[in-house]
């Protein structure tokens, strides 16, 4: 494998007159300790649009884009610099409300993570937390969720079971469910799918496709068809650097750079 | 031999030792039940003891075990929780942390004789609590809070870190994941916990001998105001327990009786402790389902 240089890059320039961004990041390092594993990324993520970011392992797309709703907060030793704007407003500030801030920002992960509660809980349990208490409103709130994430057929009957009775992929469903029944703008997505069978990962991208409508949606991925399949744009990331960002079938068909050229061909990564 | 031999033998072999252990507890446990049983009577359960005549109950010392029980539970119980909380949730890794986990194991191996007499210098003499129940459930809580901690920890850390994850993406706070994601999980783990460091502290005689007392004055049951001297709640009486009876009675005792009253009080301690686990283990399985859906 060769090294590729980290300044030829090349970062598509969106026009803020013809496109909506729900999340821009100017300069954002990462480091953990003394180790920057993040230099310097600054994307533009355009509202209701899939943004995919791809890349080898430790290419620093996961540490980015958890930096985004600022869970790297909670890893002792990491430092996080540079703006992240949401709404006018830089959110990697101490004088942000980070609770407040997750709630417009979601993010499911990897695995899935649903709560040891009941598949009702898993999606009440936050809203409940943040003061809605009518029932109606709640139980309204479990079938346009598990309905969104494409769960609500398979579950209907047993809300009541645990979460963790579900198989894998509709465990990931309820984490989608979950986080989108907190009406957020933004969904992160790391790598989603990655721990899912074939079926279950396409179930899960229609259902990203279906929520493109109402969301902004980030998603880490290591499957390059999924990549090309669902998202409008693509983030190339290559040893902590973004090299190239681009409309998905650009960078699919014709990227710039030889580093991304490479990678989507598949002659690394 | 082959490897289908070999496993063969070495399952056998498991299958004997675990046998073995099997044997051994439960001709342990039913030597004390045999002896004791037969000796067991309401009368046996409910009257005070005697020190010189035949026919002496453990009404008394059974009311005081399970109080003084109660109490350490109230005192150690908060605090278990508190500092294990902080250690699995909140405490950064650095020196300070590592000497307070130090600390932490190496008071748990203490033995119960040097916390009871600890407990003597300190709560009987010094903070002149006097032979008391209070001197008693602090010093059971002194024996009891090293290991209640160290399972509160344990207990929490193995719920995985990506449940915290989960609650701290949803927008809650860092203590609102705590409270409401990672302790429902965690619970089974702890409850278990408590009710081995309850079972210990049931059964404990060495650390109250010299907090708790070796006497048990006479009560009135009828009176419940735990500021009067002849009332069962009242924390500054001396309040000799169950085990600490049975140790008198076998060092020093001279009722005619000593070996029956001791037979039988030792059955009924064994009950007690079997009783409150088979107990808290059903409360504490009904209540990681409620708040589980497990």
């Amino acid at each position: 494998m060769q090294n590729y240089s980290l300044d030829d890059t090349y970062i598509k320039d969106l026009d803020p007159q013809t496109h909506e961004f729900a999340i821009t990041t100017k300069d954002l390092r990462v480091f953990y300790g003394d180790k920057e594993a993040v230099h310097g990324v600054s994307l533009p993520f355009e509202r209701y649009k899939i943004t995919a970011l791809i890349g080898a392992s430790g290419s620093g797309k996961s540490t980015f884009l958890r930096s985004l709703n600022r869970m790297n907060d909670n890893i002792e030793g990491s430092q996080v610099t540079g703006e992240i704007m949401y709404r006018g407003v830089d959110i990697n500030s101490d004088a942000i409300d980070v609770y407040e801030m997750r709630k417009h920002i979601g993010m499911v992960f990897q695995r899935p993570n649903p709560f040891a509660k009941s598949i009702y809980d898993n999606i009440t349990f936050a809203p409940r937390r943040f003061g809605e208490k009518r029932k109606a409103v709640l139980d309204e709130l479990v079938e346009t969720s598990l309905k969104q994430a494409a769960l609500w057929d398979q579950v209907k009957d047993n809300l009541y079971q645990s979460g963790l009775s579900l198989s894998g992929g509709q465990q990931q469903r309820l984490c989608i469910a979950r986080a989108i029944a907190m009406k957020p703008d933004v969904l992160l997505m790391d790598e989603p799918a990655s721990a899912l069978d074939p079926i279950s990962t396409s179930t899960v991208e229609d259902t990203l496709m279906a929520l493109k409508d109402q969301y902004t949606i980030i998603i880490v991925t290591h499957n390059m068809q999924q990549a090309a399949r669902i998202s409008d744009y693509t983030a190339f990331f290559y040893s902590g650097q973004a090299l190239e960002f681009d409309e998905t079938r650009k960078i699919f068909t014709r990227p710039k750079i030889k580093a991304t050229d490479d990678y989507v061909s598949g002659h690394f990564g | 031999m082959s490897a289908k031999s070999i496993d063969k033998l070495m399952t056998g072999m498991l299958y004997l030792i675990a046998g073995v252990i099997v044997l051994l507890l439960a001709g342990l446990l039913g030597y004390i039940l045999v002896q004791g049983l037969p000796h067991v009577s309401w009368h046996f359960l409910t009257s005070p003891a005697k020190s010189f005549e035949a026919g002496g109950g453990i009404g008394i010392q059974l009311f005081n075990s399970f109080y003084l029980l109660v109490l350490s539970m109230l005192i150690s119980v908060p605090l278990a929780l508190g500092a294990g909380i902080y250690l699995a949730e909140y405490a950064k890794k650095n020196w300070v942390t590592d000497v307070v986990r130090t600390a932490i194991e190496i008071l748990s191996s203490l033995p119960s004789v040097v916390v009871g007499l600890f407990g003597f210098l300190v709560f009987v003499l010094q903070f002149k609590f006097g032979f008391s129940i209070l001197s008693g459930a602090l010093a059971l809580t002194m024996f009891n809070l090293p290991l209640l901690t160290r399972n509160v920890e344990d207990s929490l850390r193995q719920v995985g870190f990506t449940q915290r994850e989960a609650g701290l993406a949803l927008g809650l706070s860092r203590w609102e994941t705590v409270v409401h994601v990672v302790i429902p999980e965690a619970l089974p783990g702890i409850l278990t916990g408590m009710i081995l460091g309850a079972g210990r502290v049931f059964g404990e005689a060495a650390a109250l001998i010299y907090t708790a007392g070796q006497s048990a004055p006479a009560l009135n049951f009828g009176d419940w105001n735990p500021l009067h001297i002849a009332s069962p709640l009242n924390p500054f009486r001396p309040a000799e327990t169950l085990a600490v009876h049975i140790w008198k009675i076998n060092s020093e005792g001279i009722q005619p009786d000593a070996a029956a009253v001791s037979a039988g009080a030792s059955a009924v301690l064994i009950i007690a402790v079997l009783a409150f686990n088979l107990l808290a283990r059903w409360g504490g399985n009904r209540l990681y389902k409620r708040m589980t859906a497990g």
